[in-house]
């Protein structure tokens, strides 16, 4: 008898969940003023700063969620770690802009932003499905999102225009820039006799990669 | 200075790398220089964008460690599942959703086929009035008083429950009254009266629900038939704008109003009746719609509770098939049909008085 009192009773939770729980998630857009905690913040301007001990805290806290809901929702493995990457540089972009201020908690946004994300893969890919799953709190992204697909549209025109311009600029480039490597160790690496060589390179390289850069700019 | 010391020196520019006196030179070379001006902005822009090129980079390629990292150590798991317990496990999973989901559908197929019956025209709609007339006890006590101080010959004994009010016309000079199916809902009698205050007894010959028309029979001795109508049923679809009048008895004497046809179809489409733009009041169901000819286009039904001036009238032709019905379950009963109006051409007020005499009032009584 016990028994089945206690197997009815998560059959009642999801009708309630289902009734009630969805004006509660309605009212979750705006009841997003939660004193944010100290450590929170602190999480959040770490990833701002690349700190990987903050980016593997905040993975390993949010990807399981991320993970369910996508596949919960018509995609894999792949799709769940492509929407969490890109939300996780949402969230890096928020964090290095001075005008953004955290509201909620990190995992809110996360969720919201890949929430999004997704169904917006879904609407492309034309199997739109409303999703069920995920009763989460819910925060609106939307207006987040424009800036981020603004700022991903430059990065891939960067991205188009660093893969066209060839070898030996290319990584040359990239030790430079995205590698942080000095001159002198570039020098080395690329088999230049000096510093001042490799910089000449770089420069010259930079010449052509603007004029790429400039060019796919204008086209889009 | 070449192309690649240029850029070199913007660069350093930009990063602030330069020294006082450099830098105070440069800014103005650039402010003597526009299109130096115009360079340093293109590769203040430029280099803005590879610079944020370079730590997204570098984010990613943290994250890509991260993911690695966390999976190794079996902080992260995939989900994959073979595709047969992939289903089962989505049954199991969205068990409880489906269940819900098969309930709410279940109950909005239950609303939906409910609201079908209660809005299909073979029913009372219930966005509309009827407009048959509720006999209140005031009013049922005057005319009773009424009927005595004129010494009219009433049938009807004093005390009876007469219940509702509806308009009804001939359609043949032999006591053969038209008037609408719902105002006759549950008659035990029915009488009709006269625009002279005379009850005569009748009967009720058919009802056809559908149509939301019902034959009468005035079945009484004292009823003397005049000649001819002066009135036709109309065959024809009549045309959008066409004006027409209406004469019923919403009150206790009869009542004319004009309108004009708005629509060719009633509520939600229904091709059997017309949409008529006219202030029609409970007691007008049953009441002949006429054109400027005199012809019976429709017959009052019933107006929508919900905007003003919207009343629905079966089309006259309906009459006809109605008839062909008849014909078929009661042939003692023989029916003629004028289709043609000899009120053509005459004034309005002509029309009506000729009209009037032929239209009666239908009361029901209940019990």
């Amino acid at each position: 008898m016990i028994r089945k009192v206690k197997q009815s009773n998560p059959d009642f939770e999801s009708f309630f969940l289902l009734f009630c729980g969805l004006p509660s998630l309605l009212q979750g857009i705006n009841a997003c003023k939660v004193a944010i905690s100290e450590q929170e913040l602190a999480i959040f301007r770490a990833i701002g700063k690349n700190e990987k001990r903050a980016i593997e805290s905040v993975y390993s806290e949010n990807y399981g969620l991320i993970q369910h809901f996508v596949i919960a929702n018509n995609g894999n493995e792949d799709d769940a770690r492509d929407v969490f990457q890109e939300a996780m540089i949402v969230l890096y972009e928020k964090s290095r802009s001075p005008e953004f201020e955290l509201t909620c908690q990190i995992r809110t946004y996360l969720y919201s932003v890949c929430r999004r994300l997704w169904l917006k893969k879904l609407q492309q890919a034309r199997r739109m499905e409303t999703p069920v799953e995920g009763l989460e709190k819910l925060i609106p992204v939307e207006e987040d999102l424009e800036d981020h697909d603004k700022l991903n549209a430059q990065y891939l025109t960067m991205r188009t225009a660093m893969g066209k311009i060839g070898e030996p600029c290319k990584s040359l480039i990239e030790a430079f820039y995205v590698h942080r490597k000095n001159m002198h160790e570039i020098a080395s690496f690329f088999g230049y006799t000096n510093a001042d060589n490799a910089k000449n390179q770089k420069y010259k390289c930079l010449m052509r990669l603007k004029k790429l850069f400039f060019a796919q700019y204008k086209n889009n | 200075m070449d192309q690649a010391h240029l850029a070199e020196a913007v660069e350093r520019y930009l990063k602030g790398e330069m020294d006082p006196q450099e830098r105070h030179a440069f800014e103005e070379a650039r402010k003597n220089n526009p299109e130096l001006d115009q360079t340093v902005v293109e590769y203040q822009f430029f280099f803005d964008e590879m610079e944020r090129y370079g730590t997204i980079r570098r984010f990613k390629s943290n994250l890509y460690d991260t993911h690695h990292t966390l999976q190794e150590n079996g902080q992260i798991k995939d989900l994959h599942l073979p595709a047969s317990t992939r289903i089962l496990n989505m049954w199991t999973k969205y068990r409880r959703v489906v269940a819900v989901a098969a309930s709410i559908a279940g109950i909005t197929a239950l609303l939906i086929s409910g609201m079908i019956s209660i809005f299909s025209p073979n029913r009372p709609i219930r966005d509309l009035e009827e407009l048959r007339r509720k006999v209140s006890n005031l009013e049922r006590q005057s005319s009773n008083q009424r009927a005595e101080i004129n010494n009219v010959k009433s049938k009807i004994a004093p005390g009876t429950d007469v219940r509702f009010g509806g308009t009804s016309f001939l359609i043949d000079p032999k006591g053969i009254l038209l008037t609408s199916a719902h105002v006759l809902n549950g008659a035990k009698k029915v009488y009709v009266q006269s625009n002279d205050g005379v009850d005569y007894l009748a009967e009720i010959v058919h009802q056809d629900e559908a149509s939301d028309l019902a034959i009468l029979k005035i079945n009484d001795e004292e009823y003397t038939a005049p000649r001819s109508l002066p009135y036709g049923i109309s065959r024809n679809r009549s045309e959008l704008a066409e004006p027409v009048f209406t004469l019923g008895y919403p009150k206790d004497e009869i009542v004319y109003n004009e309108g004009c046809l708005s629509s060719k179809s009633g509520l939600q489409g229904d091709t059997m009746a017309y949409q008529i733009s006219i202030a029609a009041n409970p007691g007008n169901s049953g009441g002949p719609v006429f054109n400027r000819n005199g012809e019976v286009i429709g017959i009052i039904s019933t107006r929508q509770a919900s905007a003003n001036g919207v009343v629905f009238a079966t089309k006259s032709n309906n009459i006809y098939g109605l008839l062909e019905a008849i014909k078929k379950d009661a042939s003692d009963v023989n029916i003629k049909l004028r289709p043609y109006s000899s009120l053509r051409g005459t004034s309005r007020s002509e029309q009506v008085k000729k009209v009037q005499d032929h239209i009666y009032m239908v009361k029901v009584v209940l019990s």
